[in-house]
Order: structure tokens, then sequence, then C-alpha cells
């Protein structure tokens, strides 16, 4: 968010202004994040589903206690889909467990519309997922080198020592709570809040999807035994990997409440092009 | 710069499009699944992983081996459960005593070894994390003998470059495709200290569904790899022209040949 400012002043009308917002580096990482992302996520439920029960520790398999399992069984010859958080049990059938295929009720843990492929194949599934993954690395990469070389991340992204005082953060959870949207020259940075978002998303969700995504493969873990380790095991490696994942889609989702808060035209145009359009002031 | 903003139809062009381009995205990713050419390309992930891993593992570190007390209570039987072969069948009525593992291709020195003479060479015992490529894991104890003291035994030909591993048993009663299972291995990992000819697991001879008389663990890669009920070993130079060329049962199915993650 350089200060390029740019004004066209009409005589009866306040002044329109419009800022270089986004950089490209920034752009075209961004969006190739929300393709990686997106299909990471669709091509993780395929692979889910080859075994859609998760546990605690080292080991887990089907005669072992699930912390988190989708089931399927059949009543009176029609399939439904029980999912199991711990103790409690819930019947999900229609999206978890059992969900439509070709107009047929079959057992699936994740539905087809979310997985990647649409139809039951673990093995492409994983073609899809490593590939990403690769993908998804290399952009977080180019990202990152990019964001501390031109100064996005510490000018942009991380909060000065003013903004994390207890009053400006409860100020801004106010803000928040009130659908506060900002105007004039507070739009023209993050908040306070944005900022801690995406610090966390980029600093330690992401990362964390990937650590807990090595700590599962055999051969890394045998150049790296204490990786694992470090999530109490693979199981439970694996496990962290099912929630950042839900984090991951609970960030967007708040992402996308407030590009359409904000003003989704304006916003998404802005990651495409890099210009946005600054709200002017309220006039009293 | 001037910039004009705001047409009042830009939202709900904005929320077609998207709708539209999800649903189409969607159709196209499973046309592209099934394109031989795509699958090929995005299958290249598995040539990255392979050189990044052979890189970190250039030293040939060991797989984590587990306390006693961290073993899995039951370890699943995956794969056949019961190989339908009745040269098999017999075999495992007489407690294997005419098994004779065949060991031939590229080398000098054939061999037919019966358990007898496997038991008698150097062994290895390994308390190791099994994990299967659809995602759960079992931890179990292993024993039997290194490949490496086998190969050593048989003395590789200059150009053999791959281990093949035929089984007794015929998928085609779970699978849609019939086929008898085999896998393969590069000497990187035939040759590494805990890849081993198992013929005992828990302390007790190896049950027939974990693969009696003789499995392969190679512990740095997932189920699929570690063949069950082993009738012979071939060292060739090239899979290519073996069954389906991808080199394993699985692989021929899609499934990576490289199974590092």
């Amino acid at each position: 968010m350089t200060d390029q400012v740019m004004t066209t002043a009409a005589p009866s009308k306040p002044k329109r202004e419009v800022i270089y917002r986004h950089k490209l580096a920034t752009r075209i990482t961004h969006w190739i994040n929300v393709f990686c992302i997106s299909l990471l996520l669709m091509s993780g439920f395929t692979i889910l589903n080859a075994h859609p029960r998760l546990y605690w520790g080292q080991y887990g398999a089907n005669a072992d206690q699930p912390l988190f399992a989708i089931n399927s069984y059949q009543r009176d010859g029609q399939w439904i889909g029980v999912t199991q958080i711990g103790p409690l049990a819930f019947e999900t059938t229609g999206v978890l467990g059992a969900s439509e295929m070709d107009g047929h009720m079959v057992p699936r843990g994740i539905p087809a519309w979310l997985t990647l492929p649409s139809y039951r194949d673990l093995a492409t599934g994983r073609r899809w997922h490593f590939f990403l993954a690769w993908l998804f690395v290399t952009n977080g990469l180019v990202y990152l080198v990019f964001g501390f070389a031109n100064g996005h991340i510490k000018r942009d992204i991380a909060p000065t020592k003013g903004e994390l005082e207890p009053k400006h953060l409860w100020s801004d959870i106010v803000a928040h709570a009130k659908l506060h949207i900002p105007r004039g020259e507070e739009s023209k940075r993050y908040n306070t809040l944005q900022k801690v978002a995406y610090i966390g998303v980029i600093f330690l969700i992401l990362p964390m999807m990937i650590l807990t995504g090595l700590s599962m493969s055999p051969g890394f873990d045998s150049a790296a035994p204490w990786l694992p380790q470090l999530f109490g095991g693979r199981q439970s490696a694996r496990t962290i990997h099912f929630i950042t994942a839900n984090l991951i889609v609970l960030f967007v989702a708040v992402h996308l409440f407030e590009v359409f808060l904000v003003g989704a035209w304006n916003e998404i145009r802005s990651m495409i092009t890099g210009y946005y359009e600054v709200k002017p002031e309220k006039t009293k | 710069m001037r910039r004009r903003l705001l047409i009042p139809s830009r939202r709900s062009i904005l929320a077609a499009g998207a709708v539209t381009l999800g649903g189409s995205l969607l159709a196209g990713c499973d046309r592209l699944s099934r394109a031989p050419e795509f699958r090929d390309f995005i299958g290249h992930e598995q040539d990255v992983t392979k050189a990044v891993q052979r890189s970190i593992l250039a030293a040939q570190p060991l797989a984590h081996e587990f306390r006693p007390d961290q073993m899995s209570p039951i370890f699943k039987v995956n794969g056949a459960r019961q190989p339908i072969d009745p040269n098999y069948q017999r075999m495992l009525a007489s407690g294997f005593a005419d098994y004779q593992l065949v060991v031939d291709g590229m080398v000098a020195q054939p061999l037919r070894l019966s358990l007898r003479d496997l038991w008698d060479m150097p062994s290895r015992a390994q308390i190791t994390r099994h994990d299967c490529v659809e995602g759960w894991s079992a931890i179990g104890k292993w024993t039997g003998v290194p490949l490496k003291e086998i190969l050593l035994r048989a003395q590789l030909n200059a150009g053999a470059r791959f281990i093949m591993f035929y089984c007794a048993d015929d998928l085609s009663t779970i699978g849609d495709d019939p086929g008898l299972y085999y896998e393969s291995i590069d000497l990187f990992d035939a040759f590494h200290p805990q890849t081993i000819l198992a013929y005992s697991m828990n302390d007790r001879p190896l049950e027939q569904g974990h693969g009696a008389p003789l499995r392969l663990r190679v512990e740095r890669q997932l189920g699929y790899k570690q063949a069950k009920f082993i009738m012979r070993i071939e060292a060739v130079s090239s899979f290519a022209n073996i069954r389906g060329g991808k080199g394993g049962y699985w692989p021929d199915r899609g499934y990576e040949w490289y199974a590092g993650i």
C-alpha cells in the first residue's frame, strides 16, 4: 500500500481518491494462493475420504478409538451418515457419511461436490494434492521473498506497538462487532485485527499446514524424526492438519464476508489491478 | 488517471460470475482428472518429492523405532487376507516346510532359500510405524533378514537397478482389475539397514493376514510398498516391460511408484 495518491476533483462532488494498494507480486501470489488452497482443500477431502477417522497419538486405525469419525451405516437398505466428535454422535445423512452421487445415496465421508475429483479416486486425489502442495509452497516462498524485500510485510502487515495495546485492540474489536466500514485515511491501512489475522495465517496456520503435512510422510519423517513427535505423533499431526485446514476455511469465510461488507467490487478490483478507491469521509 | 466506478449491476454480475465459474471449474477438474496427459503432468509431483526426499535422506538415516509399549494393540490386516492360490494354501497348511524364496534376474548367483536358510542368516528386529496410503498408521515389531544380506549373497550384476518382489496374492477377488500383487524398490532403499524380509511379527511367526511366510519392510515408504506373501525376488535394470510397466500392482493403477509421502 504505497501512498501514490491520485485525486480527481470535481467541483460539486466530493473528491474521488484512488490509491495503488497492492503490488504486482502480492496480486499474483494472492490468486495463485486462491487456486491452490481451494483445490488443496478439495483434494484433501478426497484423501480424508479414504479413511475418514482422525486419532490422537503415534498410531490409529480401525480398531483404535478415534477423536473424530464419519461413519456410514445401512438402515433398512438405505445409507445413513453418522458423524462422531469425541463421545458425541450426530446423524449427518445427506452431507457427511452418506450423500447423493448420480441420484443415489452412497456411503461417503465428504460429499462429491466438495472433493477433487468428485468421484472416489484416492490415487488422483493424491496427485492433485501433492502437485498443488509444491505449487503452494513455491508461491508462498515467492510471496515471502517479495514481501520482505519490498517492505510489504513490515509496512502493511506487521502491527505497530501501539496497535497491540489492549485499549486499541478492544476498540478495534468493537469496531468489527459494529461492522464499522473504514473510510478516508483509515481505509488506506489494514486495521489491527486484519493484521493479526494475516500474520496468524501467513506465519502460523499455513506453516502448520505444511509441517503437519510433512509429518505424515514416512520418507520425510526418517530425515526428521522429531517433526511428528512435535505434534504428538503422526496421527496427531494428521488431526492437526485437518483442524488447521478448517481454520483456513474459517479465515477465508471471514475474509470474504469483510470483502463483501466493505465493497466487493472495489476490493476484488484492487487485488486484480492494484487500484483501490478510498471511500470519502462522511460529511456532517 | 480517471476511473469510473460503481455501475449498479456490478455486484450481481460478480455473484453470477462466481457461481458459473465455480461450477464449470469443478466439471473441468473432473475432466482433467480423467485425461491421461494431464494425469501424467500433475504426476510429476512424484519426481519432485522423490528428488527432494532422496537428497535429505542421502545419509541413509533410520526410520524412527518405537518402544514396545508404543505398539498398536491390534495391527490392522490390509490388502489380501488369504491368497486364493491353491499352491500357496498347500504350503501354508504344511507350515511352509517346502517354501523356497527364489532370487534371480541380474545376479551372478541365483538362490533358492528355504525358511530355515532365511532364519540362519543375520537378522534385524525393528518396531516401526506402518503408514497406509489411506491415512491410518499401526506400530508393530518386525524381525527378518536384511535384504542387503540376500543381495550380497546373490551378487548383483552391474546393470541391476531395481529389485522386484513377486507375491502369491491375487487381488482380483478385491479389485475390479485382476492381477497378482507385485512391487519394486530401487537399490537406494534395497540396501538400507531397515529394509528387511520379515518372517516374524510381534515376536511370533508372520500370520497369513500379514503376509506369511515373508513380507517386505521398506520403512521409509507407505504400506502398499510392503509386499506380502513374497515368492520370488528378481533384480532388473528396468520394470518398463513388466506387467503394467509402473513397477507395482498399485502403481499400475495410478498410485505413485515412489511412496515416500
